[in-house]
C-alpha cells in the first residue's frame, strides 16, 4: 500500500466559522497503480492532493503514505517526505524561469544534498526520460507549454518519489500537447511509478487506471 | 554554502542596477569610514613623526620645578650638584642609549650682539662635544668644537641658522667676532637640523607646534659657561635612544641617576603650588598622543557620522530584500513544496544579503582608498590606509548584511508553500 487515508476529515477556519473541507474521507492507493481524482472546483479535490502532499495536514484522522504516518510530522520531517517520497506536478509548471531545464531539474537533489557531479548526471537522464535530452540548456522560456511540463515531470521524477501527484497537469495546455503528456504519464506508469492525478476533465481522468469523484467534500464514486 | 553563494551572486547581477543602488548606502558609508580613518592614521603618522623627529629618539631630562622646566635664568639653585664624570658615564653606558649630552642652557638672552644687531630672545647653549650627533643637528659651514677648545677655555660659537640670518643678514659669519654679555666670541660654525629631524609643516598651527626654537640658538663650549655665567650650574642631559618604542623606558632611567644629584630641595614656605625641585624627562611620547587625542576626538564624531550612513545603508538592504522575497514568492513556495526545509530558503536570503552587502563594502574600501588618496592630494595631509580597517569593514557590512536580512529571510523561510504557489 503506497498511500491509506482513514476517516479525514478537514476544515478551515474562517474568522468564527469552520469550514469542513472533507469529510470522512476513506481511500488507499497500491504500489504501481495510476489513480485520478475529479471534481469539480471547490469540491475539495485540491485539498485533499495538498494533504497527501504534506503540505497541509488534516484535522483528524490518519495518513499513511508509503507506510508512515504523515500526522504527526514536524515542519521538517514533512519537508524531507516532500523531498524523498513525493514529485509534484502543478498546472503552471512552477518551473525557475532564470535557470535552465537542467538547472531547474537539479533543485531537488540540491536539497537532498547530493554532489554536484552526480546531480547533472541524474538531472540529464530524467530529462532524457521524458525526451528532452535536446532541450538540456534551454530555459523555460525557450520551451513550449508541453516540454516545460514535460521539463517539471522530469523534476518530480528526479528523486524517485513513491508517488506522482499531478495537479490538472494539462489544464494550461493545448490539446496536442496535453495529449502527449497523458501518453508520457501512462508510460511512466508502466515503467512502475505510481501517478495520483487530479482533474475536472473526464477525458483526461479516463487515462487513469481507477477513477474517484469527489464532491463537497466526500467521495462520491469510486470505479 | 558554496552554491548559495554562488546563487546569491548570481541573483545580484541578474538585478545589476537595482542591487548596485541597494548597496551604494553600504559604499558610501564604508568609504566615509575608510578615508577618515586613513586620515586619522596619516595625520597622527606625521605629529609623531614630527614631534619625535624621525630616526632621531631624542629624550630631554631636565631640571624641573614641580611640573615646569626650571629655567637658570632665575638663577642657579641651591641644593643641586653638578654632573660628575661618573654619572655621565652610568648614562652613556645604559643599555639602548647611543648617546648623551650635557648642556647648560640659557632661554630669552638679552646681550647677544653683533656691532648693532642683537639677537633678542634668543638661547645659549654651553655645550659639550656630544651635542650637535645628539640633538641632530649638524654643521652647515665651519666647523665643531674640538676637545683642545674644552682645554683652552676658546671662546667661540656656533649659530643656528636663525641666529645667523638675524645676526649677519647677507655676509658670511664664520669669523667674525659677537658679544655675548660683553665678552667677545668668535664664530667658527653655522648649524643646522639634520634633514631627518626636519618636522614636516602644513600650516601656521604647524610650525608653531613644532618650532621652538624660532628665536635663534647660540651654542658656547660648555667650558667658557663660567665666563658668561657662573660655575657648578646644574646640567639638563639629552639622550638619544635606540628606537622610539624605549624613549619612556630610558627617559625615566636617566630622571633616576639625575635625580640622585639633587641633595637637597629647597622647600617653599610661600606655599604656592609645587616647588620641589626634580629632573624630568620630556614624555615626548605622551605629547604625541594628547596631540593625536586632539585630533582624533574631532574625527570620531565624523566616524559616527559615516556609520549613520551605514545604517541607512543597512534599512535598504532590508528593505529591497523584502521586495525581493515578495517578487519570489513563488520560487519561495516551489522549492518548500520540492522538499527544501525552512533552513534552506532562510540561508539562501541570508547569504544574498550579506553577499550583497560585503560586496558594497570591498567596493566601499575601494572607492575610500581613492578618496583618500584624492583627499591627500587636495589638502597636503598625508593618509595612511590601515589593511585592518579594510578587512574589518568588510566583515562589519557583512554582519550588517545578515542583521538587516535577518527578517526579510525569516519571512521567507515562514511563508506557506500552499499560499505561495497560488501567489500571483
Amino acid at each position: 500500500m503506497i498511500l491509506e487515508m482513514k476517516n479525514i476529515y478537514k476544515e478551515y477556519i474562517q474568522g468564527k466559522m469552520s469550514i469542513p473541507v472533507l469529510r470522512d474521507i476513506n481511500f488507499s492507493m497500491e504500489e504501481g497503480e495510476y489513480v485520478a481524482i475529479m471534481g469539480p472546483s471547490g469540491s475539495g479535490k485540491t485539498t485533499l492532493m495538498n494533504l497527501v502532499g504534506c503540505l497541509d495536514q488534516a484535522t483528524s484522522g490518519a495518513i499513511f503514505l508509503d507506510g508512515q504516518d504523515i500526522s504527526e510530522c514536524t515542519d521538517n520531517e514533512m519537508a524531507d517526505l516532500r523531498l524523498q517520497k513525493i514529485g509534484f506536478v502543478f498546472q503552471n509548471f512552477q518551473l525557475l524561469p532564470k535557470q535552465t531545464a537542467l538547472e531547474n531539474v537539479e533543485l531537488p537533489l540540491t536539497y537532498a544534498e547530493i554532489p554536484k557531479a552526480e546531480r547533472i548526471e541524474r538531472a540529464r537522464k530524467a530529462l532524457v526520460r521524458v525526451g528532452l535530452e535536446e532541450r538540456v540548456n534551454f530555459f523555460p522560456n525557450q520551451l513550449s507549454g508541453g516540454q516545460k511540463q514535460r521539463v517539471a515531470i522530469a523534476r518530480a521524477l528526479v528523486n524517485n518519489p513513491k508517488i506522482l501527484l499531478a495537479d490538472e497537469p494539462t489544464g494550461a495546455l493545448d490539446s496536442k500537447s496535453g495529449e502527449q503528456v497523458m501518453e508520457l504519464f501512462q508510460t511512466l506508469n508502466r515503467e512502475g511509478v505510481s501517478v495520483l492525478m487530479i482533474t475536472h476533465d473526464v477525458e483526461i481522468a479516463s487515462h487513469a487506471q481507477r477513477m474517484i469523484v469527489i464532491k463537497d467534500g466526500m467521495i462520491k464514486e469510486e470505479d | 554554502m558554496f552554491e548559495n553563494i554562488r546563487l546569491a551572486v548570481k541573483g545580484i547581477w541578474s538585478h545589476r542596477m537595482r542591487s548596485f543602488l541597494t548597496m551604494l548606502g553600504i559604499i558610501i558609508g564604508i568609504a566615509s569610514i575608510i578615508s577618515i580613518v586613513s586620515t586619522i592614521r596619516g595625520t597622527n603618522e606625521q605629529i609623531k613623526e614630527n614631534l619625535i623627529g624621525a630616526g632621531n629618539n631624542n629624550v630631554d631630562v631636565k631640571l624641573s620645578q614641580g611640573e615646569s622646566e626650571y629655567y637658570m635664568d632665575q638663577g642657579s639653585p641651591d641644593g643641586i650638584m653638578t654632573v660628575t664624570e661618573d654619572i655621565k658615564k652610568e648614562i652613556r653606558n645604559l643599555k639602548g642609549v647611543v648617546s648623551a649630552t650635557f648642556y647648560n642652557k640659557r632661554s630669552w638672552t638679552e646681550g647677544i650682539t653683533y656691532k648693532n644687531t642683537s639677537l633678542e630672545n634668543g638661547s645659549i647653549y654651553g655645550v659639550d662635544t656630544e651635542f650637535l650627533r645628539t640633538k641632530g643637528y649638524v654643521l652647515q659651514e665651519g666647523r665643531g668644537f674640538v676637545d683642545q677648545d674644552y682645554k683652552n677655555f676658546s671662546k667661540i660659537v656656533l649659530l643656528d641658522d636663525v641666529a645667523t640670518q638675524t645676526l649677519f643678514p647677507g655676509e658670511t659669519a664664520i669669523g667674525k667676532i659677537i658679544e655675548i654679555k660683553g665678552e667677545p666670541f668668535t664664530v667658527v660654525g653655522t648649524i643646522r637640523k639634520s634633514d631627518a629631524f626636519e618636522p614636516v609643516i602644513n600650516s601656521m598651527e604647524d610650525y608653531y607646534m613644532y618650532n621652538q626654537n624660532s628665536n635663534g640658538m647660540i651654542l658656547i663650549p660648555q667650558a667658557t659657561w663660567p665666563i658668561v655665567y657662573n660655575f657648578d650650574e646644574p646640567c639638563d642631559v639629552s639622550v638619544m635612544a635606540e628606537n622610539t618604542d624605549i624613549m619612556s623606558s630610558i627617559g625615566k632611567k636617566v630622571e633616576d641617576i639625575m635625580n640622585t644629584l639633587v641633595v637637597a630641595s629647597p622647600t617653599s614656605d610661600e606655599g604656592e603650588g609645587e616647588t620641589r625641585l626634580s629632573y624630568r624627562a620630556a614624555d615626548l611620547l605622551k605629547t604625541v598622543k594628547d596631540l593625536q587625542k586632539v585630533s582624533e576626538s574631532t574625527n570620531k564624531q565624523l566616524l559616527w557620522i559615516a556609520s549613520i550612513s551605514l545604517l541607512v545603508g543597512g534599512i535598504g538592504v532590508m528593505n529591497i530584500m523584502l521586495v525581493s522575497v515578495t517578487e519570489r514568492t513563488r520560487e519561495i513556495g516551489l522549492k518548500k513544496a520540492i522538499g527544501a526545509r525552512k533552513k534552506k530558503i532562510l540561508w539562501q536570503f541570508l547569504t544574498e544579503a550579506a553577499v550583497l552587502t560585503s560586496v558594497g563594502g570591498i567596493l566601499g574600501v575601494i572607492v575610500g582608498i581613492i578618496m583618500s588618496q584624492v583627499i591627500a592630494k587636495m589638502s597636503q595631509t598625508p593618509v595612511a590606509i590601515s589593511v585592518p580597517a579594510s578587512i574589518l569593514a568588510v566583515v562589519f557590512s557583512m554582519v550588517i548584511g545578515i542583521i538587516f536580512g535577518l527578517l526579510p529571510s525569516i519571512k521567507a523561510a515562514n511563508l506557506n508553500p500552499i499560499d505561495a504557489l497560488r501567489y500571483e
